[in-house]
């Protein structure tokens, strides 16, 4: 008769598979294995093949020439050419889209406060201020591009009412741009807007109680107590506002398609423009101005990614 | 009962070698088309109904896109799962298709018997001695105007620079503008560059710089830019043309806003749908500037070819021999459907007067030479260059050197 142990064995024998051993570590990279991938295959890889493609001269059918940094060269304007004219309007236009884009937030924020309130009717108000959002930037650009109308549109009409003579908003190299911003700022500001509202519920109502008993009011209240909570907001809604006006394309696109004679190209445009369009198809040089805006993303991606790793650890 | 069969076996192969679209065809036909303006889709549609009553088992699938978006599509179309047949453009603007490949070698489709009618065209069909596709229609482009405008100031047809100039500023003194245009898609200033180039230093130098061969800054261009530059100084276009296309320019003239417009004949059908009558709406040739310069005219070739990778080959050839039949030809090319000049020279001109007085100043009055406009005959890029340009010389005209420069810049660095 076998005695059994009293002890009962602390070392059984080595049954758990090497998954089962190594579980904690793995199942995590597990689960980003699907994500990984399609990141790699559908982000990685082609940043990878656009930088290969900018080396090269290439139709985009037939086979490639390998021209080393002569794309760099011809729009950086380094040697003896001059820079790319088309270039560096594009990169001015750039420029000014990422600053007066940045109005959607404070626009957004204001839009915000004065709909936080109830009143009947409240959510109606809300999804109305909201509608331009839902609607295709397509369809703003053609409404806008009919109110900017030199003779019939909307614009001159009013102005007309105030005796201002009547501009051409799209037709005058100098407006254009402008024109579009005011157009793309009308859906950013009520994108703003909404991730706004959405911060607004989530401040703390006994702060604010409490800064009320403190005497603290209107402007000072909005900005030590409101302002200070809504910073997930202010963060979130300055990353899509960045990102929304350095992807300006379909506006421009559809209210003047890059005219009057380019002077309303952004650097994805000309991309476009260069590589992809009727008279286009210097898949090359398309691609070293993909790089190069590529470059200037990553500048303002990683300032925000670094900025809230400080955040992060500042708030351990 | 045997022989009665045979007999009507006989008989139907012989409608079928007979027909254009030989005997019925089965399978599918995919055809993606251009032709969106409404005329031309109604046409497309139409060729599209009759080929199907021709050969009723055939499953045909047609896909009309709009033909500014085409120029961009036309290239991923044809790359992965290609259509059958597709429409594009005659002469250079076929060159990177058939480089890369993609358009069907049809030179056997030319060799029958029934191509020879379409003789006139082949050279604008022709690339490296083959031929890619088949036309089935061309237009003249012109001067259209509003004759009773013409008539209430006593004016008449120009046929020398200084009359042109003389009525527009008649045209200009009554209040309106001479020239309608709406540049934002840049080609229709190509068409004015076109004429006062042609007209001033002759089809061989238009060619000349179309290929590189002379430069933008050349005294010459100077004087082409120099004659055009008259017309704008006096206001002879209307305003803000940059922000309209050439549809939202036509508005101009059905108002009797603008007394003219330089465009090719598919504007007609838009201007008499418009409202104009042809007691209104007259035709003239632009004219003559340099008088030692013969005329050479812009009279594009619009176009049906087929994809190198179409499944149904036989099909799709078919449908382009039904296409350029001296019936169907007649028919698309009436003055009640497209309004356009027919490529078969059995097929009867419509009794159209534009179309009459475009065919014979085509056949009789274009001794330079014809062109294919300006975006089919420049280079790719150096015509999205050049385009861009003649629009800002149109609305700056002071910028001319930065212009001039710059087009030479891109010039020398195409043509190396």
């Amino acid at each position: 008769m076998a005695t059994a142990p009293i002890v009962p064995d602390r070392h059984p024998p080595a049954t758990r598979g090497w998954y089962k051993r190594n579980e904690i570590a793995l199942t995590p990279w597990l689960f980003l294995a699907p994500a990984m991938l399609f990141f790699a295959v559908y982000v990685i890889v082609p940043i990878g093949q656009s930088f290969w493609i900018s080396f090269h001269e290439w139709d985009g059918l037939g086979e490639k020439t390998w021209v080393g940094m002569a794309n760099y060269d011809r729009l950086l304007g380094i040697g003896e050419q001059n820079i790319d004219r088309k270039f560096e309007v594009s990169f001015w236009n750039n420029l000014r889209w990422l600053i007066l884009y940045l109005l959607a937030i404070p626009l957004g924020l204001f839009i915000a406060l004065f709909l936080n309130q109830t009143v009947t009717g409240i959510r109606l108000y809300k999804s109305l201020f909201f509608f331009p959002f839902v609607i295709s930037q397509v369809v703003v650009g053609l409404v806008f591009s009919w109110f900017y109308l030199p003779r019939e549109g909307l614009l001159n009409a009013i102005l007309g009412l105030v005796g201002a003579g009547p501009i051409n908003v799209l037709g005058d190299p100098d407006m254009a741009t402008y024109g579009i911003i005011a157009a793309g700022l009308w859906p950013q500001t009520a994108y703003c807007m909404i991730l706004y509202l959405t911060g607004l519920n989530s401040v703390d109502p006994e702060q604010v109680e409490a800064a009320r008993l403190d005497g603290a009011k209107g402007w000072r209240m909005l900005c030590y107590v409101i302002l200070p909570q809504l910073k997930p907001a202010t963060f979130i809604a300055f990353v899509v506002t960045i990102i929304g006006a350095l992807r300006s394309f379909d506006l421009i696109s559809v209210m003047t398609n890059g005219g009057p004679f380019g002077s309303t190209r952004v650097l994805s445009f000309y991309m476009f423009e260069e590589s992809l369009s009727e008279f286009g198809f210097r898949m090359g040089y398309g691609a070293a101005i993909a790089v190069v805006l590529f470059f200037i993303m990553l500048f303002f991606i990683a300032y925000f990614l670094w900025s809230m790793y400080r955040d992060e650890r500042g708030a351990r | 009962m045997r022989s009665i069969i045979k007999t009507s076996f006989a008989a139907a192969v012989a409608a079928a070698i007979a027909s254009t679209a030989s005997a019925e065809l089965t399978g599918e036909l995919k055809i993606i088309s251009d032709m969106s303006n409404p005329a031309p889709r109604a046409v497309m549609e139409g060729m599209v109904a009759d080929f199907q009553a021709m050969n009723p088992d055939l499953d045909i699938e047609l896909t009309i896109v709009d033909r500014e978006a085409w120029k961009t599509q036309i290239r991923n179309a044809l790359g992965a799962n290609p259509p059958d047949v597709v429409n594009w453009y005659a002469a250079n603007r076929m060159r990177p298709y058939v480089d890369a490949g993609l358009f069907a070698d049809i030179s056997d489709l030319w060799a029958e018997e029934q191509f020879a009618a379409l003789e006139s065209t082949k050279g604008a069909m022709t690339l490296d001695d083959k031929q890619w596709g088949v036309p089935y229609t061309y237009y003249q482009w012109g001067v259209y105007y509003r004759k009773d405008i013409f008539e209430e100031l006593g004016l008449s047809e120009p046929t020398t620079w200084e009359e042109e100039l003389a009525n527009c500023q008649a045209i200009l003194d009554s209040g309106r503008k001479c020239y309608t245009i709406g540049t934002k898609f840049l080609w229709t200033a190509g068409g004015w560059f076109d004429y006062i180039n042609s007209r001033t230093n002759g089809y061989d130098f238009h060619m000349q710089l179309a290929r590189g061969e002379v430069e933008w800054t050349d005294e010459r261009v100077r004087q082409t830019f120099a004659n055009w530059r008259q017309l704008i100084d006096m206001g002879a276009f209307i305003d803000d043309h940059q922000t309209y296309s050439w549809q939202e320019a036509l508005p101009f003239m059905l108002n009797g806003e603008a007394a003219s417009y330089l465009m090719g004949n598919f504007a007609v059908a838009a201007m008499r749908e418009g409202g104009l009558t042809d007691d209104q709406l007259d035709f003239y040739q632009f004219p003559k500037i340099n008088p030692d310069v013969d005329y050479a005219e812009d009279a594009p070739t619009d176009t049906f070819h087929i994809a190198s990778g179409a499944e149904n080959m036989d099909n799709a050839k078919a449908f382009l021999r039904f296409v350029t039949s001296a019936d169907n030809q007649s028919k698309i090319n009436a003055g009640d459907a497209l309004g356009q000049l027919p490529v078969n020279s059995e097929a009867s001109i419509s009794d159209d007067k534009f179309l009459q007085e475009g065919f014979e100043m085509l056949s009789s009055n274009a001794s330079g030479g014809i062109m294919q406009f300006f975006d089919r005959d420049f280079d790719a890029e150096m015509a999205s260059v050049g385009m861009e340009g003649l629009q800002e010389f149109m609305v700056f005209p002071d910028n001319l050197d930065d212009i001039l420069m710059r087009l030479e810049e891109t010039r020398a660095r195409i043509y190396q």
